[in-house]
């Protein structure tokens, strides 16, 4: 009993912070702390998953996402003009873009997360899963394995190194 | 061979009699984070008079020698006076980013830290990802680094952490794809089971040639990770004053030196855990008696050792080697270190799976 407790508190903690911060990264008018706030998030995201006891994709958002993605972020920010301070504010036309696009994203969320059913559990598994079902099942070719979404996924990040390639050659 | 995992299992049900599971939970965790951040400190002091000790044998010089034997208290007294220290606050900085840089670095390195196994059962985090968590863990400290570059509103602090990061991604390839080699020979990821695994033989020469490959290059790589000499032009003082940390005084510069230096600790006790057995004793197959004259050095002292060992490496690097250039440094890492090390990763699963180690 107490420890579902426990587990409550952590989620609604984690919880908490990414709704906080995912909130502060779009409020925030200076872009790098933006990118500070979606660290944090991605953090809580992390956490979540050691919560559940899945490491592997913890460890992996660590990598990615904490250590990858945002660093790439950091570095577009600092090589690009970074005078976003008196960056005026947004125009009415696209204000109602983004008010159309956010209540449309709402009412889709909302839809699914109402019409899907839920399964019923209150713990985390117990154990984590082994490296080895994670690699079989990931590249393997049976049914519900995932090697053909792999592949695809690694061909198209071929091609934006291909295309960075292209945009950063030299031209003489 | 002394398993601490009899301490702390004694602790652990001790708790659970006198309070509830999760009061008994929550008091290990206090617990646990007091002595890993004691831990963390302690090393920092440690490693801080070996470097300046180290330093001054190379070069012909005593070091501290002054406060207590031998110079011993030295960094404590250095501690002491940092601590007092003011942190002066600068203008037309960001002030939110500039205070938070220092704690992401030093929460990267201490993540990493908990998950050195020290000896037999005293180990604090062991996922079955185990060594995948501790290079995601050490990687997130490059964000503050560039944080810290950025945030300090200064042209040298701001190239400082661009070359910083550049160098830290190169170099993380290396650092993956070195420990993935030795991955495929252990067959796991756990860090506990990696020990286990070389209790007949240490993985150097368990995996010969390619092992002793992915040792240098994780060697090499390791060092530029932690950028220091011959790698540590992200703060070369001739050209940038000190690079992404010239603008931090007081304790939030002392948390950029303290993490450099258990960072460099991390590579080392990662190098011993991955190729050299960890607090595993030397044993060698066949030789009976010899291994079990072994198994009577305390595995703590196994696992230190050996790190020491590896440190003292680190530290020979930096006061003989000269700076290296960044077009050097990039050109080392992607035309030659990488290659190297995907050739040597199939060398590797070729040898596993013909059978060919020991």
């Amino acid at each position: 009993m107490q420890n579902v407790l426990i587990l409550r508190i952590i989620f609604g903690l984690l919880a908490a912070v990414i709704a906080v911060f995912s909130i502060m990264a779009v409020r925030t008018r200076r872009i790098l702390h933006a990118a500070t706030y979606l660290l944090f998030v991605l953090f809580a995201t992390a956490g979540l998953y050691f919560f559940l006891n899945y490491s592997f994709l913890g460890a992996v958002q660590l990598l990615v996402y904490a250590g990858g993605v945002i660093i790439l972020y950091v570095f577009s920010i600092l090589l690009t003009d970074t005078d976003c301070e008196n960056a005026s504010p947004m125009f009415s036309l696209r204000r109602w873009l983004a008010l159309s696009a956010t209540i449309g994203g709402i009412a889709l969320v909302s839809f699914l997360l109402i019409t899907n059913t839920w399964p019923q559990t209150d713990l985390p598994m117990d154990a984590e899963i082994s490296m080895k079902t994670i690699g079989r099942t990931l590249m393997g070719t049976e049914k519900y394995h995932y090697l053909l979404p792999f592949e695809v996924m690694s061909l198209l990040l071929l091609a934006c190194m291909a295309g960075a390639l292209v945009i950063a050659r030299k031209r003489s | 061979m002394f398993d601490f995992s009899v301490v702390t299992t004694w602790i652990d049900e001790g708790l659970r009699r006198i309070m509830p599971e999760a009061g008994a939970i929550a008091v290990e965790c206090v617990i646990i984070g007091v002595l890993l951040l004691a831990v963390y400190a302690v090393f920092a002091l440690v490693l801080i008079l070996a470097e300046r000790k180290v330093c001054a044998a190379f070069q012909c010089r005593l070091g501290p020698n002054r406060v207590g034997p031998w110079g011993l208290i030295q960094t404590v007294a250095d501690m002491l006076k940092i601590i007092t220290k003011e942190i002066i606050s600068i203008r037309h900085v960001d002030r939110f980013l500039h205070n938070l840089a220092p704690f992401l670095v030093i929460i990267a390195s201490l993540l990493a830290f908990a998950c050195i196994p020290f000896a037999k059962g005293l180990q604090i985090l062991d996922f079955n990802v185990g060594i995948l968590f501790m290079i995601a863990a050490s990687s997130i400290g490059i964000v503050g680094i560039l944080l810290a570059g950025w945030s300090s509103n200064n042209k040298f602090s701001l190239i400082g952490a661009m070359r910083s990061g550049a160098q830290m991604i190169s170099y993380e390839l290396s650092i993956g794809l070195s420990i993935l080699t030795m991955v495929v020979l252990a067959g796991t990821m756990q860090i506990s089971r990696l020990v286990e695994a070389q209790g007949d033989l240490w993985f150097i020469f368990k995996g010969h040639i390619p092992a002793c490959i992915a040792f240098i290059v994780y060697l090499i790589a390791g060092t530029a990770e932690t950028n220091r000499g011959p790698f540590d032009l992200p703060e070369a003082e001739s050209e940038l004053t000190a690079g992404y940390h010239t603008e931090y005084s007081g304790m939030h510069f002392g948390f950029y030196y303290v993490a450099e230096f258990v960072n460099m600790f991390i590579v080392a006790a990662i190098a011993t855990t991955v190729f050299l057995g960890g607090w595993m004793p030397l044993h060698i197959p066949g030789l009976d008696g010899f291994n079990r004259i072994m198994d009577y050095i305390p595995s703590l002292f196994w696992f230190l050792g050996k790190s020491a060992l590896m440190v003292f490496v680190i530290m020979w690097f930096k006061w003989t080697f000269p700076r290296l250039r960044i077009d050097q440094l990039i050109h080392l890492e992607w035309k030659y270190l990488l290659p190297l090390n995907l050739v040597n990763l199939i060398a590797m699963v070729v040898i596993v799976a013909l059978g060919w180690h020991f």
